[in-house]
Parts: structure tokens; C-alpha cells; sequence
């Protein structure tokens, strides 16, 4: 047993067809196909099964009740409902769920219908993120999404019938042609629909995505950091109003609503990494498996922990990670943990209203909202 | 039988030919000099390798000549009779002038060496006046008579109109094939005429170069005008008074042959055991200690440095290895002045003179390639003699010393510029020099398609991109030389460049008060595009004392975090915010403004090229 809580991220690297602007680890049916692989939805939970079995019964040490479990992709979606239970099952046998254990799958909104929704909820599961993006058709389309803007207040409801506490929405904002009236209507749909928790992150081209080429060629413009800047003071007006509150730079919760997997994250928590490229952290040791599903199940199926390599953090590295995660919440970084230098760069980034004043005086860096924009060069100067 | 070798120190002056080639750089100096060494039979075929006499890597990548030498070739003439010829080797370049005249000084001759495809160049005509004025007999030479472009009686009629011969006296050779070089080098001794001196009386001998070499010091090249100049005795140096002892004393055949003495119009070297080049002036007059000559030769200057600029260590711990660095390089440069200087904007450097733009482009290669050292030079700049109203005055080397109050007037440094260009360039080249505030002093054509152009213009404007300018504008023909001839009075004004209020001391410039504006205008707009948007809006600013006349605004970055930052991505997150810090290290700090190192390079290297250029 650790003094840290422990969750589970389950990797699912399926997805119907691949979004442009996406770069995570995750294949079509006919990529995997391609690479000759026996892997596939249908055996899928199976070998996550195995390596729950492998993992427990060779990291011993990290075997303790879950406190959150996340199943990200791709799109977990894409498996049959049962299959996410069985792994959920597996887990709980294995590990144990903490009391009021958070369960959390995100969802593609045209993956999902209202029975697979319930079949989720009788399995535990607690709580659901939508992969909305934009109510736009035409910001949709460039980001190559194949749901149509009002799937996703069905899938909402269908959640809510079903009987989820906690729904959550992801945004992408500042794609190409996306404009303010796009934005906006995004957020009419989103203020109005029962979620208690959204996600908004700013699109990030990233090198070798069809989005990048694209880009290049000219066919799109690059996004802009100073719309990007404007259109997150939008969101932020917006969700504010109907009353969430952000609870790091990119999330935003009704009270209640916060994603505590995502914060355990931030805490630097120790969490299980399974499936394919998933990773692990366990007490500073940062632990990831081989990216290939096909190499992932050769591992395991041969009964090895799938994992290509691991990090040990440094004392150096921690205290950097520490900043750069609290800081990015609004819980905030404790002044106390930073060093002279720092204090001092904290005090020019309090005259430059980067930092919240009366939060200071309380002895917490805590980010004003010019402040959130501008955290990673803020960041950077409070590292020694 | 060939008649014996004649021995140096006793050497009839009668069969000494002391000679040297005046050429544009890439007009084939150096080859031609190579094919001399073999006709002659100084250099073994086996140990032949090209531009064989010039010695600094950066001679021979760049084909240029900094430095000057002096070979010796026993020679065989058709007359039967046994010569001796004193190749003396000349700098080829604007900045060196003073080099090259004292070069001229000792000979008695020089070929006139011109590309046969290309015709000749603003320097090389220069350089021929120079030549002419020394009284020199000129032998024309056109070569490369073996390329396909190559329009031998053309500019056979161009050397004829200049020098006033026939062009049929005009001498086509080949120094690739070596066509042509034989007669060449009987010409040479049938028209040179023979040095004439008092073998009797005092010693006196030109010093035309000074060359620091780490195993023997300085090694210094002389022509010996009158008397004898032995081994193992005390000489004077006539402009300081200084003696020294000869500890060696000799001809370059081409390698190093010492010998007992130097006599009568005999070109060679003497080495005494001295480790700075000052103390063996170019243009001074040795001679002996127990019985020194009266008079000097003449024509001794002092070296004066033209041009000025400020170089800093791109790493600020380079600083001392920088000092280093120029503390050897005097040694063997004269003319290279420099003191410790700081900047608000680029920490701790040295201002630098030099005599123009190629020395400071020479200087600074060295630095980079010999001593490892990056490096930032500011704009170079020339100097000014500022006097205020209350009759005191400044001597301006460096922008950031140029006085506030009231000024009554300011001079600058004037050039008397040539400049050699296709005719049909002629209103093109004008313009460019009117709005570089040149006056015309006169043209010729040299022939129907080409023409020299004179031209008075102030050094300051030649030292910012004219070179560049010239070239561009007229498809890279037109060639330019320069002498500075004095100064004048102008209405110059201190610009200055102010990020978020600071002034950029590396960014202050002088320049005419109706180029203020432009310059300005110039200089803010780059730094905009230079400077990465920071925290807040940083205005730019140029200004005239308290007057701002342009300005620019660097908007204030709104946004630099990374949306997402999930489980996977924090070391990779971690990782990317690292490697940004270590970057911003390399930053310099103008007040509260992160300005890249490139940006300073970028906007300071208005006419970086331009030195480069004008070697090629």
C-alpha cells in the first residue's frame, strides 16, 4: 500500500475513421487490417483482461483499491458495451473499487445509443464525456467528424435517462473557418443541455496530421493564437454564466462535476496505464507500453507486462512537473513550495495580473484569467 | 652551362627586375604567379599546389590576397643572360590601398594583369594610378585568353585607351595552359628597368609588409634601396628610433633562404626577433643602427581606421577568450585597433577599428573560424568629429558616444569613390549615388560600352549596403574603389531605438537628418517582425533626442499556454516547456523585452554581405 491513491486508464486505439487534426494512438478496422494484426474490437477487453492479470501479479506493490477509472481512446465506444463492464468487472475482482469510485468512458456521439448507455450504467459506470467539439457542421466537417451536431444532445439525454450523474462535453475551439457565430452557437447548445462538466481545449496542429498537411498546402489557415485567446474568453463567459467554474485551464464543472481521474492527473497520483501506448505512474516512476496493438498483444499474450519504457523522474523533474500541474489548476501552487528566484518572478507575475492578488496574500499562486492564457511562459520563469 | 645562380647579398642590381602584378580578384594573380614558379624552376612539380604563395586558409578559399610576399626567381632570359626577378605580391583589395602603395614602392615595374573575358575593374584601375604615380613601367597583360567568353581585342583597345599604348603592346596570355608566360617573364626584363641605388652610402630599406609568424615573430619584408643590410647587426627602425638585432636574414625562393645580406635593390626578409607587427611598420625605413641614413624614404603613415564596429561574444563567458582573440591577431594586423566597450543590449565587446569593411569582414572570419568564438558586430560605422557650441569637441567612434546639447557642427570622413560600370547602367549608378549624397566629380568612357564614374561620397554611406546596392543595381558589373580624401561638414542627426522606453544602444545610428526618418521607419518595422510578441504590448521607437519620429507597436502576446495536458502528455509537456526555458536563455534582456540573439543579428546585418560580396 502507497499513500497515494491509485486509478486505471484503459486505452482503447479503435476508432471508426481518424479525425485529421488527431495525432493519439488509435486505428481504423482497416489499419489494422493493413498491419496484419489479429487484434480487434471483438478480443479486445479479453487481452486487457490479460494484462490487468499480468500487471497486478507483477507490480504487487501498486495493488490497492481504484479510486477513479478512465477508459480513453480512440473510442472505447467502439466496443461492445459488455466488453468496457468486463473490464470494469476484471478490475474491481483485481484491484477493488473505492467507495464512490468514479468510472469514466468518453464517447463518440454517434457510437452510443440508449441502450448501450444503460448497459454502461447497470456496469458501474458513473459518469460519461462526449466528444462534441463544435454544433458547427461546416468546424465538424474540417475536423473530420462523422456525428452531426444534435447526436450529441440526444446522447446526452439518453445519459441522463439512463441515469448518469455526471456528463461532461469536450469542445475544440479556433479551427480553421471556425468563426465567433459558430462558437457561439456551440455554447447556446452546450449551456443548455444537462451536463455538469466541460472540456474546452484550443486546436493544436500537430506535426504529420492530415489537419498539418493540409495546412501547409494552404487549403486552410493555421489557427491563431489571438482568436484562439478571444474565443476562450467567450467559453469562459459563457459556461461562468451558467454557473461553472473553471477548475483548471481547460475544464470547467458545476459544483460536483469536477473529473477527479483528470485530477489525480494533475496531483501526480499514481494511476495504471493499459492497452496500447498507455501510461503508468507509479510514485515518480513514469511507465509506458509499446505503442503497436499488435506488438501490445504479442506481450501479452505471452504473459509480459506490454511495457517499452519508463522514466524515473528526478527530484529536478517532480518540482517542475509540480509547478507546471498546480499551477494550471485553480486549487493553485502553494508559494511556500517555490524557491527565492521564483518568488521573485511570482511577484512580477502578480504587478503583470498574471496571478490573483487576494489568493497571494493567502499564499497561493492561483491564475488570474489573463493569467490562465499565458501559464506556460509563467510556468517556465518559476522553474529554477 | 648555365651561368651559377646569383647569390643574394651579391647580386649585381643590374640583373635584379623587381616587379609586381596589379590584377582583380579572380582575374588569375595567383595563377599566373604559380606558373611563374614552375617556368622558373623554384618550385619541384612534385610540391606544386595552387595559389601557392597565399598563405591564410581564408586567402586561398576566398582567392584573395590579405598579406603581400616577395619571391625571388633566378631566371634564364632568351638574351642567354642570367636575371633575377622580385615577384612582390600585392593585397587586391579597397581596404589596403596603403599596402598596396607601399608594395608599388618597391618595385619598378608592375604587369597589369586583366581578365580577357571580363576586361577591368574599378580596384585594378586604382591600383594602376597608383602605379603610374610611382612611376612604374606598366606591361599590360590580358588574360584567361583560353576561355570561350574571353574578347582579347576588345579589351586589348581598353587597356591601350587607358594607358595610353598601342594594343598591340598588349600581351596575351593563358596562366592556366601557361600560354604566353614565357614571354611574358622576357618582356619583364627587357622593359623593367634594372633598381638603381648608393651601395656606398647608408643603409635604407622599405619595409612593404610585416607578417607575425608563431615560431619566428615577425618577419618583415623589405626592399633594400641603398647600402647593405647584413646579418647579425643593429638596424633602426627611422619612424620610432628603435633597433633590434638581425637575427636572420633572407629571400623567399619560394620557402625562407637565409643568406649573409641584402644589397642593392634586393627584395627579402629580415627577422629579429620582435612579436608585434607595430614594431615593424609597413612604410617604414630600416636602417643600420652604427650608421644611419639622414633621411627617410618617405611615404610612411601611420595605419588609420576607417570603419568602427562594436563585436560582442554571442555567449557573454566568451568575453575574455574574445580579448585573447584580438590581443594575437594584432600581432599580425597593424591596423587593428579596438578597446573594451559595453552594451545595455549586448553585455561586455570591444569597439573595433579597421581600415574598411573587408578588413572588419576578414577580422571577424578569423575570429569565428580561428578562435571558435560566435559572434555579434553592430552596424559598422565611421567615425565624427562632433563641436558643440561652447567650442568643445568629441571624437565619435561609436553612435552611443554622440553628445546631447546643443551642436554646432559635425564632420564626417569623405571618399573619392571610382566606379566602373556598363554604360547602360550609367543613370542607375547615378541615382544610387545621389541618394547617397555623392557628388560627381567626372566621367569617361573607357571604351563605347563602359565607363568610370568619380564620385566624392561620404564613407558612412559607402559602409552602409552601397556595395550591395551597386552591385544589385547593375546585375553585379559595376565595380568600386575608394580613397578617403578628407572630411566635410553635414547635417547629421543621432538616431536612436527605444524597446518599451529602453534605449537599444546597439541600434543607435548616425545618419543624415533626411535619412533619420527612413532609417527609423527601417529599423522599427524589422524589430517587429524580429521581436517575438511578448507578455505585454512593447512599443518601438525611434527617436532624435526626446523627438520620436517613427514608431511600431509589438502587440502583447494573449496566448502561449497548451490546452491539454493529460496523463500521458505531462513529461512530454514537461519536456517541451524545458527545452522553450533553455532557449530563452540565449535571449538578451533590453529592460523587461526578450530579444533573440537573431534578432540583433538579423537587424544589425543590414550590409552583412556586402564585405563578403566584394571579394568576388
Amino acid at each position: 500500500m502507497t499513500n497515494r491513491s491509485l486509478g486505471a486508464y484503459v486505452h482503447v486505439p479503435f476508432c471508426s475513421s481518424r479525425c485529421g487534426y488527431c495525432d493519439f494512438n488509435t486505428y481504423t478496422a482497416s489499419e489494422l487490417q493493413r498491419d496484419g494484426t489479429t487484434v480487434s474490437t471483438d478480443t479486445y477487453a479479453q487481452r486487457v483482461v490479460k494484462e490487468i492479470q499480468v500487471t497486478a501479479s507483477k507490480q504487487t506493490d501498486f495493488v490497492q483499491p481504484l479510486e477513479t477509472i478512465f477508459f480513453g481512446g480512440g473510442t472505447p465506444t467502439l466496443l461492445p458495451a459488455m466488453d468496457l463492464n468486463l473490464i470494469l468487472r476484471d478490475l474491481e475482482n483485481t484491484y477493488a473499487l473505492a467507495d464512490n469510485c468514479e468510472v469514466t468512458t468518453e464517447a463518440n456521439p454517434d457510437s452510443v445509443d440508449k441502450e448501450y448507455l444503460e448497459t454502461l450504467r447497470s456496469g458501474g459506470f458513473t459518469r460519461i464525456s462526449f466528444g462534441h467539439q463544435s454544433s458547427s457542421q461546416k468546424v465538424l466537417q474540417v475536423l473530420d467528424r462523422t456525428h452531426t451536431a444534435g447526436r450529441t444532445w440526444q446522447a446526452v439525454q439518453w445519459a441522463k435517462e439512463a441515469g448518469f450523474a455526471h456528463v461532461s462535453v469536450d469542445l475544440i475551439y479556433g479551427s480553421p473557418t471556425e468563426t465567433d457565430d459558430d462558437l457561439r452557437l456551440t455554447l447556446d447548445e452546450v449551456t443548455a443541455a444537462p451536463v455538469d462538466h466541460v472540456s474546452a481545449y484550443s486546436l493544436i496542429v500537430e506535426p504529420g496530421t492530415r489537419l498539418a498537411a493540409t495546412i501547409k498546402r494552404g487549403e486552410l489557415s493555421a489557427p491563431n493564437d489571438d482568436v484562439a485567446a478571444a474565443r476562450y474568453e467567450m467559453i469562459d463567459k459563457a459556461l461562468t454564466r451558467m454557473g461553472m467554474t473553471w477548475y483548471e485551464v481547460s475544464n470547467w464543472s458545476l459544483p460536483g462535476g469536477q473529473c477527479r481521474h483528470n485530477i489525480a492527473y494533475w496531483q501526480n497520483q499514481d494511476w495504471l496505464g493499459l492497452g496500447p501506448g498507455a501510461h503508468a505512474h507509479f510514485a515518480g516512476l513514469r511507465q509506458w507500453n509499446v505503442k503497436h496493438p499488435a506488438a501490445w498483444a504479442a506481450l501479452v499474450d505471452s504473459g509480459d507486462m506490454p511495457v517499452a519504457d519508463s522514466e524515473q523522474l528526478s527530484a529536478l523533474d517532480v518540482a517542475h512537473e509540480n509547478i507546471m500541474l498546480a499551477l494550471r489548476l485553480r486549487s493553485g501552487l502553494a508559494l511556500s513550495e517555490l524557491s527565492p528566484t521564483a518568488i521573485d518572478q511570482a511577484n512580477v507575475a502578480l504587478t503583470d495580473g498574471l496571478l490573483d492578488a487576494e489568493q497571494f496574500a493567502n499564499g497561493l499562486a492561483v491564475l488570474t484569467f489573463k493569467g490562465r492564457l499565458l501559464a506556460d511562459g509563467l510556468v517556465a520563469r518559476l522553474w529554477d | 652551362m648555365a651561368p651559377a645562380t646569383p647569390k643574394p647579398g651579391a647580386t649585381d642590381p643590374a640583373i635584379i627586375r623587381n616587379f609586381c602584378i596589379i590584377a582583380h580578384i579572380d582575374h588569375g594573380k595567383s595563377t599566373l604567379a604559380d606558373r611563374m614558379l614552375q617556368i622558373t624552376g623554384v618550385v619541384d612539380p612534385r610540391n606544386m599546389r595552387a595559389q601557392y604563395l597565399d598563405r591564410m586558409d581564408i586567402e586561398r578559399e576566398r582567392g584573395i590576397t590579405i598579406k603581400s610576399q616577395a619571391v625571388r626567381l633566378p631566371f634564364k632570359a632568351d638574351d642567354n643572360e642570367q636575371y633575377v626577378l622580385n615577384l612582390i605580391d600585392t593585397p587586391g583589395h579597397v581596404d589596403f590601398t596603403y599596402e598596396v602603395s607601399r608594395s608599388l614602392a618597391a618595385c619598378e615595374g608592375a604587369i597589369l594583369l586583366v581578365d580577357a573575358a571580363q576586361g577591368i575593374e574599378a580596384q585594378t584601375l586604382a591600383n594602376l594610378y597608383l602605379a603610374i604615380e610611382n612611376n612604374l613601367v606598366i606591361i599590360p597583360v590580358l588574360n584567361k585568353i583560353d576561355l570561350p567568353a574571353a574578347q582579347p581585342e576588345k579589351y586589348a583597345a581598353e587597356l591601350a585607351h587607358i594607358i595610353g599604348c598601342s594594343p598591340d603592346d598588349v600581351l596575351k596570355v593563358s596562366a592556366k595552359t601557361g600560354e604566353g608566360v614565357g614571354e611574358l617573364l622576357n618582356e619583364v626584363v627587357k622593359l623593367i628597368p634594372a633598381p638603381v641605388g648608393d651601395a656606398q652610402a647608408p643603409a635604407r630599406a622599405l619595409i612593404f609588409d610585416s607578417v607575425y609568424d608563431t615560431y619566428r615573430g615577425v618577419v618583415t619584408y623589405v626592399r633594400v634601396i641603398d647600402g647593405r643590410i647584413p646579418v647579425r647587426d643593429k638596424i633602426k627602425m627611422m619612424s620610432t628610433a628603435e633597433t633590434h638585432e638581425t637575427l636572420e636574414v633572407g629571400v623567399i625562393s619560394p620557402e625562407p633562404v637565409a643568406t649573409e645580406a641584402l644589397g642593392v635593390g634586393e627584395v627579402g626578409y629580415l627577422i629579429t626577433g620582435v612579436k608585434d607587427v607595430r614594431q615593424s611598420r609597413v612604410g617604414d625605413t630600416v636602417t643600420l643602427a652604427a650608421r644611419p641614413a639622414q633621411t627617410s624614404l618617405g611615404g610612411y603613415r601611420d595605419p588609420k581606421p576607417m570603419v568602427f564596429s562594436g563585436l560582442y561574444p554571442l555567449d557573454g563567458s566568451d568575453y575574455p577568450l574574445l580579448r585573447d582573440a584580438l590581443d594575437r591577431l594584432k600581432l599580425n594586423d597593424a591596423a587593428l585597433v579596438y578597446e573594451p566597450e559595453t552594451s545595455v543590449a549586448l553585455g561586455f565587446g570591444f569597439r573595433c577599428g579597421f581600415l574598411g569593411l573587408l578588413h572588419l569582414e576578414i577580422v571577424r572570419e578569423r575570429l569565428e573560424r580561428e578562435f571558435n568564438l560566435e559572434l555579434i558586430s553592430t552596424a559598422p560605422n565611421v567615425i565624427y568629429e562632433v563641436t558643440m557650441d561652447d567650442g568643445t569637441k568629441h571624437v565619435v567612434t561609436n553612435p552611443s558616444e554622440f553628445p546631447g546639447g546643443k551642436i554646432a557642427e559635425v564632420q564626417e570622413p569623405v571618399v573619392r569613390a571610382t566606379i566602373l560600370s556598363p554604360s547602360e547602367f550609367v543613370g542607375t549608378v547615378m541615382e544610387l549615388c545621389q541618394q547617397r549624397r555623392g557628388t560627381l566629380l567626372g566621367m569617361d568612357y573607357l571604351s563605347e560600352d563602359r565607363v568610370e564614374m568619380r564620385y566624392t561620397l561620404p564613407l558612412a554611406e559607402i559602409v552602409f549596403d552601397f556595395f550591395d546596392q551597386l552591385k544589385s543595381r547593375t546585375r553585379g558589373f559595376a565595380s568600386l574603389d575608394y580613397e578617403t580624401t578628407g572630411d566635410q561638414v553635414a547635417d547629421l542627426v543621432k538616431v536612436d531605438i527605444l524597446l518599451h522606453g529602453d534605449p537599444v544602444d546597439a541600434f543607435s545610428a548616425i545618419v543624415h537628418k533626411d535619412k533619420a526618418y527612413a532609417y527609423g521607419v527601417m529599423m522599427a518595422s524589422k524589430l517587429k517582425e524580429l521581436i517575438p510578441r511578448q507578455q505585454y504590448e512593447v512599443p518601438i521607437q525611434a527617436a532624435i533626442g526626446a523627438r520620436v519620429i517613427a514608431r511600431e507597436t509589438i502587440r502583447a502576446m494573449r496566448k502561449d499556454v497548451l490546452a491539454k495536458c493529460y496523463g500521458g502528455d505531462i513529461s512530454r509537456k514537461r519536456k517541451l516547456l524545458e527545452k522553450q526555458k533553455e532557449g530563452k536563455k540565449r535571449m538578451k534582456m533590453v529592460g523587461r523585452v526578450e530579444v533573440p540573439q537573431e534578432a540583433f543579428i538579423a537587424a544589425l546585418s543590414t550590409d552583412d554581405s556586402a564585405a563578403k560580396d566584394k571579394s568576388k
